[in-house]
Order: C-alpha cells, then sequence, then structure tokens
C-alpha cells in the first residue's frame, strides 16, 4: 500500500475570489486563515491558535497603571485610495484610538467580513498592507476572526478592531480635562485623508496629488507626553470622521468650555484647500487619520510643541487656540478675513464612508 | 491659495470695513437685502456682520434654492421614489428637506427608496443610460444658475431618445421673487421691511446677465449691485450701495465685472428657452403662489416630464404653525424671532427648510453666527 503525502492545493491567490465556504468554519475557512491572515500577522500569540490569546501583564499594570480598551469599524469606500488602504488604516485608526488616552497600545483584534465574491488577491493586499502596518508600529493582532455575508450584503471588506492599551500611573489624559488657558495644538496639515479618499469616488474622479495622512500616532504621545511635566497635557483626539471641527466641539462639550481658535494657525495643503473649495467642503470638517488634536497647560505648551516638531509626524504642528470659560460651549473661530464666526458640530454626512 | 485668497484679504477688508464706515451718514440707517443664499453663507462664514458700522443692516432674501422649495414640491419626489419606485436623482441638499408624514428624500431612502445624490445634472443621465430598465427622474432644482445644465441633459437626453429619463423640473426665477418682495405689504405699505438696495445675484447673473435687474432700480428706485460671492466682493458691493444711497442714484452696478456682462450668457439662456417655458404660477415656501415665477418643460420635450409621465397633480402643503420660514425669507422676521429656532429647529432636525441648506438664513446664523446672541468669557 503506497500512503499517499498530504497535501492541500493552495489558494489560488491571483484569480479566486471568497465564496461561502471561506466562511463556513470547515476546511476552507481553516485555509484561509492559515494561508492568509496567520502568515501575515504571524506571532507567538496568535501561533497559540486558540480562540482568545493569552496575554502577559504588561509592568505598568503592576505599578498602578490602567488598562485602555478601544474598538473601531471600518467600511471606507473604496477600499484602496493614495496614501493606504483599508487594512493600514484599521491599524492606524485603533492604534491611535488607544494613543488618544495617553496609553501604549499593546495588542489589536481584527474581525474580517467579507462579502462573498471579494478577490482573494484584494484580500491579501488588505492583509498585508495591515501586518506591515502592525509591525511598524510595533503592536500586533493576536486575535481575529473572518465571516462571509452573501453577495450584495457587504462592500467587498469591512474590518472591526480592537485596540488594548496601558496607561502609566500618572498619566490623566480625556477629553473631559481642558482647562480654561489651555493651548490647542494640531500636530499637522487637516483634511488630506478625507480629500485623498474623495478624489477616488466614482462620480467625482478628480486629479490630485494628495495621499492619506493615514499614520499611528503612539510614539508622537509618548514623545508629547515625556516632554511635558506630569499631568500637562489634559486631553488627545484624532479628528476623524468630522474633522477638526466636530474633534474640537466634542472636547469643548465633554470639558465644558469654549474655545477661541485662529483660521489662519491651521495648518494645511494647499492643494486641500483648494480641492474643498471646488466641491464645496470646509476642510474644517474632513476627515485626518494620523493627526491630533492636544489641550495642554499653557505653560507646558511650548515644550510639547518643540517635541512635536522633532518627530517627523509633528514636523508641522502648530499652536491654534485656547480654551476658555463659555457655558455655551461655542468653538468660535477668528476668521482670516478679520471676522469672528462659530465652529460648529458637522451636521449632515457630507463625505460618506470615509474610515 | 491662488485666486482665491486674493478674494478674502482681511487687510483689504479692514480698507472697505473704514471706508463704510467713514461714508455713512450719521442720521440714518441702511438696510439691503442680499438676495442670494450664496452671500448670506459669505457674510456668515467670513463674519461680515462684524465688519460693518452699526448703521449698515443686512437682511437676508429667499435666493437660497432649497430654502424656497414647497413641502408639496418634496412630496412629489418622495412619491415617484417610494411609489413608482423610480431612482430618483438630486442635488445633497435636496436630501434633507423637510416634508410630510415626517419624510424627507433623506428619510425616504431609509425606508427603501432609491435615491441618488449627484453633483451634476449629467451624472442623472448616465445612471439613466447604466438603468435602461428602471425610470430615473432628475429632480431638478435651483434658481437661473441651475437650469442650463438642466435644459442641456434635457436635449441631450430627446438626442439619444432615452425612453426611461425625466425631470421633476422645480426651476425657479429670480426676478419674479425679487418683484414679489417688492410688491409686498410689508415692502410697500407698512414699512416693516425697509429695503435701501440689493445686494444682487453672483452666478444668477452670470446667466440672465445685469439687464433684467434694470426694471427694478428704475420702477423701484433701488439701487442693485451686482456682486459675486467671495466675501470681499460682498465688502465692495455694499461700500457701492451706500455711496447710491448717499448720492441718491437708484441704478445697477456690477461689481462682479470679472463674470457678469449686461447680456449674459446668450447660449444658456438659448438652451434654456428651447427647452423651458413659463409656468403661469408656482408655489414657493415662504413667498407663497407668486405668479409666473418658475419654469416647466415644454410641450416638444413632453417625453421628458416627469410630472407628464407620472401624471402628477400638484397638492399644497402649509408649514409647520410655528415656523417662521416664510416671514424670514420675505426678510420681515431674523431666525432668532423664530420659536423652534436652535431648539426644536437645529440643521440636525430642520423643521423649516430656511434650517437645511448652509445658504439658509437659519442654518447660517446657526452654525456661524449664533454665538453672538450670548456672551463668552474669554478667560483671564
Amino acid at each position: 500500500m503506497t500512503i499517499k503525502k498530504d497535501y492541500v492545493r493552495p489558494l489560488d491567490i491571483k484569480h479566486g475570489r471568497v465564496d461561502m465556504n471561506h466562511g463556513a468554519g470547515g476546511r476552507a475557512s481553516m485555509q484561509l486563515i492559515e494561508e492568509v491572515f496567520a502568515r501575515a500577522f504571524d506571532n507567538e500569540f496568535l501561533r497559540q491558535g486558540n480562540d482568545g490569546a493569552t496575554l502577559p501583564v504588561p509592568p505598568e499594570l503592576l505599578e498602578g497603571g490602567r488598562l485602555v480598551m478601544s474598538c473601531d469599524g471600518h467600511i471606507v469606500s473604496p477600499l484602496f485610495f493614495p496614501g493606504g488602504d483599508i487594512g493600514c488604516l484599521a491599524v492606524h485608526g485603533t492604534v491611535n484610538d488607544v494613543a488618544m488616552m495617553g496609553a501604549r497600545p499593546l495588542y489589536l483584534s481584527a474581525s474580517f467580513i467579507l462579502e462573498e465574491g471579494f478577490p482573494l488577491a484584494d484580500l491579501k493586499r488588505v492583509v498585508d498592507s495591515m501586518a506591515a502596518a502592525s509591525r511598524e508600529a510595533g503592536v500586533p493582532v493576536v486575535t481575529g476572526d473572518t465571516k462571509v455575508v452573501e453577495q450584495g450584503k457587504g462592500d467587498g471588506c469591512f474590518i472591526a478592531t480592537t485596540g488594548v492599551g496601558v496607561v502609566p500611573r500618572g498619566v490623566a489624559v480625556g477629553g473631559a480635562n481642558a482647562r480654561p488657558g489651555d493651548v490647542l495644538i494640531v500636530s499637522g496639515t487637516i483634511g488630506e485623508h478625507g480629500v485623498a479618499v474623495l478624489s477616488q469616488r466614482e462620480s467625482l474622479e478628480f486629479e490630485t496629488a494628495i495621499v492619506s495622512d493615514t499614520a499611528a500616532l503612539h510614539t508622537l504621545v509618548a514623545a508629547m507626553l515625556s516632554a511635558a511635566p506630569p499631568g500637562a497635557v489634559h486631553v488627545l483626539r484624532d479628528p476623524t470622521r468630522g474633522g477638526l471641527g466636530t474633534t474640537l466641539n466634542e472636547i469643548a462639550r465633554q470639558s465644558n468650555i469654549g474655545m477661541l481658535i485662529e483660521e489662519a494657525a491651521i495648518p494645511m495643503l494647499p492643494q486641500v484647500e483648494a480641492a474643498c473649495e471646488l466641491l464645496g467642503l470646509d476642510p474644517l470638517y474632513i476627515a485626518n487619520e494620523g493627526k491630533l488634536v492636544a489641550a495642554v497647560a499653557a505653560e507646558a505648551a511650548d515644550a510639547v510643541l518643540v517635541a512635536m516638531r522633532a518627530h517627523p509626524l509633528g514636523a508641522n504642528a502648530a499652536r491654534i487656540g485656547t480654551v476658555v470659560t463659555d457655558e455655551h460651549r461655542f468653538v468660535q473661530m477668528q476668521t482670516r478675513f478679520g471676522g469672528k464666526r462659530i465652529v460648529d458640530w458637522l451636521s449632515g454626512e457630507p463625505l460618506p464612508r470615509i474610515c | 491659495m491662488k485666486y482665491v485668497d486674493e478674494f478674502r484679504d482681511g487687510a483689504l477688508a479692514r480698507g472697505i470695513a473704514r471706508r463704510i464706515a467713514a461714508e455713512v451718514r450719521p442720521d440714518r440707517r441702511y438696510s439691503f437685502m442680499e438676495f442670494c443664499g450664496g452671500h448670506t453663507h459669505a457674510i456668515s462664514r467670513y463674519g461680515i456682520a462684524e465688519l460693518l458700522p452699526e448703521a449698515v443692516h443686512m437682511i437676508h432674501g429667499p435666493g437660497c434654492p432649497v430654502c424656497v422649495l414647497p413641502i408639496g414640491r418634496i412630496d412629489q419626489a418622495i412619491g415617484i421614489a417610494l411609489d413608482q419606485r423610480a431612482i430618483v436623482c438630486t442635488y445633497g441638499d435636496t436630501m434633507r428637506v423637510p416634508a410630510s408624514d415626517s419624510l424627507s428624500l433623506m428619510k425616504a431612502k431609509a425606508r427603501g427608496a432609491d435615491i441618488r445624490m449627484v453633483y451634476s445634472a449629467a451624472d442623472s443621465l448616465k445612471i439613466a443610460r447604466e438603468n435602461p430598465g428602471r425610470e430615473v427622474v432628475f429632480f431638478a432644482i435651483g434658481f437661473e444658475t441651475t437650469t442650463p445644465p438642466t435644459a442641456l441633459v434635457i436635449q441631450q437626453a430627446a438626442k439619444e431618445q432615452l425612453a426611461n429619463f425625466s425631470v421633476l423640473c422645480c426651476h425657479v426665477l429670480t426676478p419674479s421673487a425679487i418683484t414679489h418682495i417688492l410688491e409686498s405689504a410689508e415692502v410697500r405699505q407698512y414699512g416693516t421691511v425697509p429695503i435701501d438696495g440689493f445686494v444682487g445675484p453672483a452666478h444668477v447673473s452670470i446667466v440672465i446677465g445685469s439687464g433684467p435687474y434694470e426694471h427694478f432700480a428704475e420702477e423701484y428706485r433701488k439701487p442693485v449691485v451686482i456682486a459675486g460671492f467671495e466675501p470681499l466682493d460682498v465688502m465692495q458691493a455694499i461700500l457701492m450701495l451706500v455711496r447710491q444711497v448717499n448720492e441718491g442714484r437708484a441704478e445697477v452696478e456690477n461689481q462682479f465685472a470679472r463674470a457678469v456682462t449686461r447680456e449674459g450668457n446668450l447660449a444658456a439662456q438659448r438652451a434654456v428657452s428651447d427647452v423651458f417655458e413659463l409656468r403661469e404660477r408656482f408655489e414657493w415656501r415662504g413667498l407663497g403662489e407668486v405668479p409666473y415665477s418658475a419654469l416647466k418643460i415644454r410641450a416638444g420635450y413632453a417625453a421628458f416630464d416627469a410630472e407628464r409621465r407620472f401624471d402628477l397633480h400638484y397638492k399644497p402643503v402649509p408649514d409647520h404653525k410655528q415656523c417662521e420660514c416664510g416671514a424670514i425669507l420675505r426678510g420681515v422676521k431674523k431666525p432668532t424671532d423664530c420659536k423652534l429656532f436652535g431648539n426644536v429647529c437645529t440643521p440636525e432636525n430642520p423643521m423649516g427648510s430656511c434650517m437645511v441648506s448652509s445658504e439658509g438664513a437659519c442654518a447660517a446664523h446657526y452654525s456661524y453666527g449664533r454665538f453672538r446672541d450670548v456672551k463668552v468669557v474669554v478667560a483671564a
């Protein structure tokens, strides 16, 4: 009797497509996980091969630190855009949400909802990009899940992620901590992500050299925290959906304060400004994926700004305004033109499915 | 940004502001109506009101296309989408205008209607070509600026003999709205709306030219200064209006000479008159029925007229009892005079149409200017 060698024909990544079998939990699911996901994300925790990952306790916890957990769904359309794709976006977005708590991000989870018919080549491209982003950030994907929905019930690929991190003792960053007198800082030029995604929309298609700013900001946050005296960084937030304008309003609401900002001080690429002008959009409401806003105690602002500008992701950091007492929690802006106006919450949806 | 920043130069603005302040007479007030929503938006967004002396007062006019759209017309579009299962294409802001039964096009979409937001009329034609098995209706709204593109797509549809494309035409006319305001009791009899002059339309005038306003200047003795939508355009136009008032002139002046001529765009006018004719009457939100103030599709293009194709009959629907959009559109009231403003009626939950578009007087004041109604304390 001859014994045949165990052999599984590899996935046809080049021409194959996701089908319902890939989500059924049988051999096809296992193969997809092994050949696409496990191979790309490979790390000691995934290799455990269990339903969940068993993780060591980070040292900060033993010294009075606290855990941070944040979840994020990604539904961007199109999946690939200038400067990135849904894969790296999922990593950056979640790492940033954890980092905005002043935390050191430690682990990620990733749940994929795939649509029947989605090309395996595209899936591999997304997963590889996600794995590269996670390696670059030093935050591994330690657990994951894959489901497949019938054609027409998804849009190629949705990714849901969770991030876990740890805040060292003594760091108290939160949206409710802005105080009158605080200096408001933005880490760089605004609006690139939204405009880059928008430029690829079928109905618009305009030619632009603008690329998404998608990036993981945790090292920038670490640099800011170490440059400032303990407790001087009061608020950190990444102005994603809704843009800078909406983020400032969120902080004003949570902290029960008002803000005065200077339009001329807000860093912006002329291309972004021009694209927004053309499309009738306000760059203040356009999504960013690699920028942060900070409210910092006035006496620490200079040191924080110097540290930010020394970091590649904070080179264009700028002081854009101050926190004031205002029971109405208005964000007011001195316009370049010389007048004053409110920067209100975003209303409606100017740009659907941006992240 | 080149060619744009020049029109938003703060130093120049302060210079014009000083001139206006120097030239206004201490013994009188100046009330000017900016007709267009584009001007309303610029005034609010750039904080122009703060640069003007107290004596100069701006009244927001009815020139916001979605603001003047009556509930009955939105109902028609929703009906076509929900009951006739047609694809309805329209411009962005139209999606959120409140209609009957707590619906809007956006809410109808959530109930399964196929409603597509388009950036240009031509996109709806493309959708019709791509969906030959479905009725595709372009819900056409707006003043003379958006009318020529609608005329062109109807001409094109006729040329291609597209059998599944039609237009629900709700295009309205600027000059008849201005006449209507000037003829209103508030302006003529009671004087509750003192209008000393008009900041005339920018883009509308590119199409129709400056000629059509000469009648108002002469007949009603009201100065008109056609102005671009950039903040410096508006400032300069206000200065020109102050000068006309001071000198007792009532003329049509063209501040927007870089784009507007006396005749306007003749090719666009030809396309419009080929496809459209005057409607005997059209209901405007706020102004009520205004005779000869809108366009309908000519019999020659009847095949592309959604009103004929779906046998639609117009049913007027009254606005919410407490909604003051009507009075606000006529310049009789300010947004803050409305009980609903800012509490029941906000941009997220608009009760009236003026709260929908960023060009609407209520939305502009809510989004950009409401801090003026209350004091803010700056920390020491």
